[in-house]
């Protein structure tokens, strides 16, 4: 079924979406390119290497911490029946919910010198003062990367436990028979089949965590990132940001890189239907109550401590805090989460979809195009888009010049720059769970349902939409969360009387006062678990 | 053609119709601090207030949006913003009889391209049991070798910070400010982190002796129920009492070049500089008011009176970019 080489739709649509969503990245790198810079060098000469390092090293820390955490988990809850097992399976998922500044403010409050684990410490030994004893300090490199991999390892756990799931159970059950441990059938069979999915969380991960900011800034931890905005806003040079921002791409680049090796390897097609819960394992006794700790553990530290304290500060400060704007900002978060998540599923769909019909050398490059925004710190992506967006604005102000009508900043101003940006952002997301899904469907059914007179839309509508129902899901999901925590973007493209949950609670928290903005704090929690629900019980229900 | 596209956007849009009466402020001030002043600005004057509150960008959006921009004020929380907006042209002059007379000629640019709200200083804190109180302190002298792992700071780019280590550099010259910022950064307890009130706690749990800070903090943290604790552990000091005088930021407030409502933004701006608001920052904020004669808070009044370092913002604010590049030198943060 080779198509013709002219321009097809789909490679239309495909293209117009991955120029459309690299187009402020296109802006920025011309900006980069823009003469010497002399702020470049002198950081070059000082202080640069030095944020490069601490970026690698809490790249790696957060990715192989997320794996530690999550892999063991994914497993679990795919394979194994042991106690608590139907709770755990989505509640850890819960810490996606929580932004990691909030969980850095948090943990910082308990854990300071100052903070009651501490104080109970010091009157338990009668230890006097600082010198008398040593006890971690959290705001470091170690304590960020702790921190933001507590957050982030929900992605991992999530994409690797729906690869279990999707995987054929057969081969498992076939290395069961071969009498293999449970162990050996993770490392010989479960993890190599999931390489794919596997690296392209981790990919996901290195650049949320790349683009993280609030976290590393309040830790005083300084990378790449925190580079970024000192050099834009403290040395006014774009330029300079915009080529920090480059070495960030490399990175980026790399990541991909890495993901797409992967891939090449994977030629697993098999889907298992009916996937439910038929488990391999049952952990009884000893090795349940094992499991059941370790589940525990990681949702107590990454999720129950510190909504916890959030719920004991809304209660103290409850007089301070109570604001009858939450549901006028969580209606807002809402609203822009939801249509930037639908918008990212669907051109996340189409784009994948012209990969998979149109195999070439260029195919990858739409798709590939459009995640670069991933990499990029918020508050570079907002100037980033306003490059663009402005710049039409200004030219159709100057043509309806003279027409009655002066529309102002008709993109830039207005809702349409925070949805632009966010989809640029986080389209990465959705495009890496949309493309892990569709990887595993066999080609023989493309075949099938075009031999049968389905025409390509047809086939993605009617056969590929209801096996993919679940990784699309999952994607729109993620993205959805995302939206609600996102805070750089939001806090530089909101229009004027325009509130998030994140942009309130965050002006809070720049003043070391998270306590008044406690129930924002947790409404951001709430609202991403109304999708975390929903999104697993259609799951249980599809099964 | 045209006008029919013309017709479609306005009908979708809801942008045309600007109302009359309205100002849209772009602040680097958290609206709770401001907030309460915005209102009492609308309830005399019938003028609705807009805001977007950001801690960075806010310059670059302006920036960026050019001349069909709507921001008509930009608020900020010190003097570095403000000539950095003036030095883009992004800023249209203030031409008011009302705000020259109430703000001195030295907290606002001859030409009118800003004008200063509040005054804050920069104090050090010293720790009650430890240090006591020193009223002859210097700023120089925080480089001295007796108090090393003894001295707290936030990080050195603050604008707080930068402003000043940009005073040095004005009164002393480059090298020796370098020099003076080693020394600093050899005395200090932890790497730089937190916001100034963090520093107080700092002292308070014994990390530190001394601590840089803003003034109204330590008002603020005696109103906090849980931030009392840290405040009372600690004396607040004037630096350069003996010399110079203790350096001084300011907040202030730009009008933008492409403001649609400059009638509007310069009723805020008198309004801002006058009696009732000039009060509300003093009894509200802590800070300390510019407009001459405006009674100070009675906290901020028992702290004393001081001699304050009379050389003009202007000067200083020349000397930002190479205060942040000496940081980065030093590797003040790292």
């Amino acid at each position: 079924m080779q198509l013709k080489q002219s321009l097809s739709p789909w490679q239309c649509m495909a293209w117009l979406i991955g120029i459309g969503l690299s187009i402020p990245l296109a802006f920025l790198i011309f900006e980069a390119l823009q003469g010497e810079s002399e702020v470049f060098s002198h950081l070059w000469q000082s202080v640069l290497w030095d944020y490069t390092r601490n970026t690698i090293v809490l790249i790696a820390g957060v990715v192989v911490l997320s794996a530690f955490i999550a892999l063991p988990l994914g497993w679990l809850t795919a394979y194994c029946r042991f106690p608590g097992k139907r709770v755990f399976e989505w509640a850890l998922m819960l810490p996606l919910a929580l932004p990691a500044y909030i969980i850095a403010y948090v943990y910082t409050d308990l854990l300071d010198y100052a903070g009651p684990v501490q104080i109970w410490l010091r009157q338990q030994f009668g230890w006097q003062g600082p010198d008398d004893y040593w006890f971690f300090d959290l705001r470091t490199l170690p304590g960020a990367i702790v921190m933001i991999a507590l957050v982030l390892y929900p992605y991992l756990y999530l994409i690797f436990k729906t690869a279990l799931r999707e995987q054929s159970f057969k081969l498992v059950q076939a290395s069961q028979l071969m009498g293999m441990s449970p162990a050996q059938s993770f490392f010989k069979v479960s993890l190599p089949l999931s390489r794919g999915a596997i690296v392209a969380a981790l990919a996901l991960i290195s650049m949320e965590t790349m683009a993280d900011f609030a976290t590393v800034h309040y830790f005083a931890v300084s990378t790449l990132t925190t580079a970024v905005y000192d050099t834009w806003l403290g040395y006014y040079s774009l330029t300079a940001a915009a080529k920090i921002s480059g070495i960030m791409l490399l990175f980026l680049f790399v990541a991909l890189l890495l993901e797409r090796m992967s891939r090449k390897t994977q030629v697993v097609h098999e889907r298992q239907s009916g996937v439910n819960d038929t488990h391999l394992y049952d952990l009884t006794g000893y090795q349940g109550w094992l499991a059941w700790g370790f589940c525990m553990l990681i949702l107590s530290v990454a999720f129950f401590v510190p909504v916890g304290i959030l719920l004991n500060y809304a209660w103290h400060y409850f007089e301070q805090a109570w604001n009858a704007e939450f549901f006028n900002y969580a209606l807002q978060s809402l609203q822009i989460s939801l249509y930037v998540s639908v918008i990212a599923m669907l051109v996340s769909l189409l784009v994948v979809y012209y990969q998979r019909i149109e195999p070439g050398k260029l195919t990858n490059l739409p798709g590939r195009f459009a995640s670069t925004g991933y990499a990029l710190p918020g508050t570079v992506l907002a100037i980033a888009v306003l490059l663009p967006l402005t710049l039409i604005d200004t030219k159709l102000n100057e043509w309806l010049d003279g027409s009655g009508f002066e529309p102002g900043l008709l993109l830039s101003g207005t809702l349409f720059a925070m949805i632009f940006a966010y989809v640029v952002r986080f389209y990465a997301i959705a495009h890496g769970a949309v493309e892990s899904s569709f990887v595993r469907i066999s080609p023989s059914i493309d075949m099938a349902s075009l031999s049968l007179g389905k025409g390509r839309f047809q086939t993605l509508t009617q056969v590929h939409m209801p096996l993919l129902k679940r990784g699309l899901l999952t994607a729109g999901l993620l993205v959805f969360i995302e939206c609600m925590k996102e805070l750089p973007a939001a806090l530089l493209l909101r229009p004027f009387n325009f509130e998030t949950l994140a942009t309130h609670v965050y002006q809070y928290v720049s003043d070391e006062q998270l306590e008044l903005a406690s129930i924002s704090a947790l409404f951001i929690v709430l609202v991403g678990l109304v999708p975390l629900y929903w999104v697993n019980r259609s799951m249980e229900q599809h099964n | 053609m045209k006008s029919a596209i013309a017709t479609l956007l306005a009908a979708v849009t809801s942008l045309s119709a600007v109302a009359a009466d309205e100002v849209n402020i772009y602040s680097y001030r958290q609206p709770f601090l401001i907030q309460p002043i915005l209102d009492d600005f609308t309830k005399q004057t019938g003028i609705k207030t807009n805001v977007v509150f950001a801690k960075k960008g806010l310059i670059e959006r302006v920036k960026r949006e050019g001349k069909h921009g709507r921001a008509d004020l930009v608020l900020t929380s010190n003097f570095s913003a403000m000539i950095q907006l003036e030095e883009l042209g992004l800023t249209n002059p203030i031409d008011s009889d009302t705000v020259d007379k109430n703000i001195p000629a030295s907290f606002r640019d001859p030409d009118g391209h800003w004008v200063a709200l509040t005054k804050r200083v920069r104090n050090v804190y010293s720790s009650k049991d430890r240090a006591g109180k020193l009223t002859s302190l210097s700023y120089e002298e925080l480089a001295d070798p007796k108090y090393k792992g003894k001295i707290c700071t936030r990080s050195g780019k603050h604008p707080y910070n930068l402003g000043l280590v940009a005073s040095m550099i004005a009164h002393h010259g480059e090298a020796e400010t370098k020099t003076w910022l080693q020394g600093v950064k050899a005395n200090l307890a932890r790497k730089p982190q937190g916001n100034d009130r963090a520093q107080v706690k700092a002292v308070k749990e014994g990390l530190c002796d001394l601590a840089l800070g803003n003034s109204y903090y330590f008002g603020k943290m005696l109103e906090d129920s849980k931030q009392k604790a840290w405040a009372d552990a600690v004396y607040i000091n004037f630096p350069n009492q003996s010399d110079r005088g203790s350096h001084l930021n300011v907040s202030g407030v730009v009008m933008t070049k492409y403001s649609k409502n400059k009638e509007n933004a310069l009723k805020l701006i008198e309004f801002m500089t006058d009696n009732k608001a000039q009060n509300m920052y003093a009894s509200m904020n802590m800070e300390y008011p510019v407009k001459p004669g405006v009674e100070l808070s009675k906290l901020v009044a028992s702290w004393g009176t001081f001699k304050e370092d009379s050389l003009p913002l202007s000067e200083i604010s020349k000397y930002r970019p190479m205060a942040l590049k000496l940081i980065d030198e030093v590797k003040f943060d790292l």
